[in-house]
């Protein structure tokens, strides 16, 4: 980092020309860097700081799930029978997708490859919103079927006169097994969980999007691909979160 | 110092953009692997291995994570300080699920479960 403390000699030895205060069109340099190289590297280091600040972030609902399996096993075991595994397999799938297509949008974005950015962020854009239609699924499944957090449980809760006479599912993925205690606790972290990533999917929708209109203006190039590298760290980290979601949660037994 | 100190713009990178360029087949092929660990997590999933179970999923989870984070996330070509950065929050990660889960099991003998169950919870069965 030394050097770039100094001052620094642009490539193309206009230095202190760049000082003024619009931005150059093609390299976007603030005035505070002395250069595109300083710019792009500054900006590394705090997505990736961000990035710490992500997996912090989420290690609470992590460790809230370690403790809750360790201590309450059959409820895990009980509860994640509710889930769809083909549904999560699916969206894992799809997000593992969107971030090939995240990847390869960085490496259009350091080539010039303009149309191929454009379409590799029309990609990605096009999974996150299948993940969270597919997403919208299984909550509406759970909705339905009272699989929800804390005193909004009422699954098996009902009088045995009000279940035969309401909405039970067709079929139960829990036949031949005892309910336990506390349910509810799954679901609660279960909601959580995908919930917050969700949330981020949908952060990540927004922020893509806002890049696509970006890309079609053909702002970025092999000198200026900052943003577009840091908005795929994020997506990237987004698809590891669910990485071991999908394990944790629905392929328990 | 001077004028004259020309900004290393390479930090050891081979090539000469401003960082590293994920070749065609390095992408596709973490893709593929991706693919195939996730096939594979599902089937084991489906073969139940008993108490092993867990680590056999985290490990393959951790194994796709590795994939994404060396790959996609450029990290073979990062800097060793974001590396350094990013590597630690695991560290930090450890030591606080670890740390609630020592604690958790002190006081798990003293915890009275008539009590403690919240009150709109019915009875099992």
């Amino acid at each position: 980092m030394s050097s770039t403390i100094e001052t620094a000699v642009a490539p193309s030895g206009h230095a202190h020309a760049a000082h003024h205060w619009h931005e150059d069109p093609e390299t976007h340099l603030a005035h505070h860097f002395d250069t595109p190289q300083q710019q792009f590297d500054s900006g590394k280091l705090g997505i990736w700081l961000f990035l710490v600040t992500e997996i912090l972030f989420f290690s609470g609902l992590f460790c809230a799930y370690t403790i809750y399996r360790h201590f309450h096993p059959e409820v895990f075991v009980y509860a994640s029978k509710f889930l769809d595994t083909n549904m999560g397999f699916i969206n894992t799938l799809v997000l593992i997708f969107s971030s090939l297509t995240a990847a390869w949008a960085v490496r259009n974005a350091q080539l010039n490859q303009k149309k191929s950015l454009v379409i590799n962020i029309v990609l990605t854009i096009a999974c996150a919103f299948a993940f969270m239609g597919i997403k919208y699924v299984e909550y509406s499944h759970k909705i339905h079927d009272g699989l929800l957090p804390g005193p909004a449980y009422t699954r098996g809760l009902e009088p045995p006169a009000a279940a035969a006479a309401g909405h039970a599912a067709a079929v139960d993925p829990t036949a031949g097994m005892d309910r336990p205690d506390n349910v509810h606790i799954f679901f609660g972290i279960y909601f959580f969980m995908t919930g917050l990533h969700g949330f981020h999917v949908l952060a990540g929708i927004v922020v893509w999007l806002w890049l696509l209109k970006r890309a079609i203006k053909g702002e970025f190039n092999t000198k200026y691909f900052g943003p577009i590298d840091y908005a795929a760290l994020y997506w990237h980290i987004v698809d590891l979160i669910w990485i071991y979601l999908f394990p944790l949660l629905y392929l328990i037994h | 110092m001077s004028n004259t100190a020309h900004a290393d713009t390479h930090h050891g990178h081979a090539d000469h953009g401003m960082a590293h360029v994920a070749s065609v087949p390095s992408l596709l092929g973490t893709f593929g692997l991706l693919v195939v660990l996730t096939f594979v997590t599902v089937w084991v999933a489906k073969h139940p291995l008993g108490a092993i179970d867990i680590w056999v999923a985290m490990g393959i989870a951790t194994i796709k994570a590795t994939a994404v984070g060396l790959y996609f996330m450029h990290l073979r070509h990062d800097s060793g300080f974001n590396r350094l950065v990013f590597l630690a929050s695991f560290l930090f990660v450890f030591i606080f699920i670890g740390f609630a889960m020592m604690d958790r099991g002190q006081y798990d003998p003293t915890i009275n479960w008539q009590e403690a169950l919240p009150k709109f919870q019915a009875p099992a069965k």
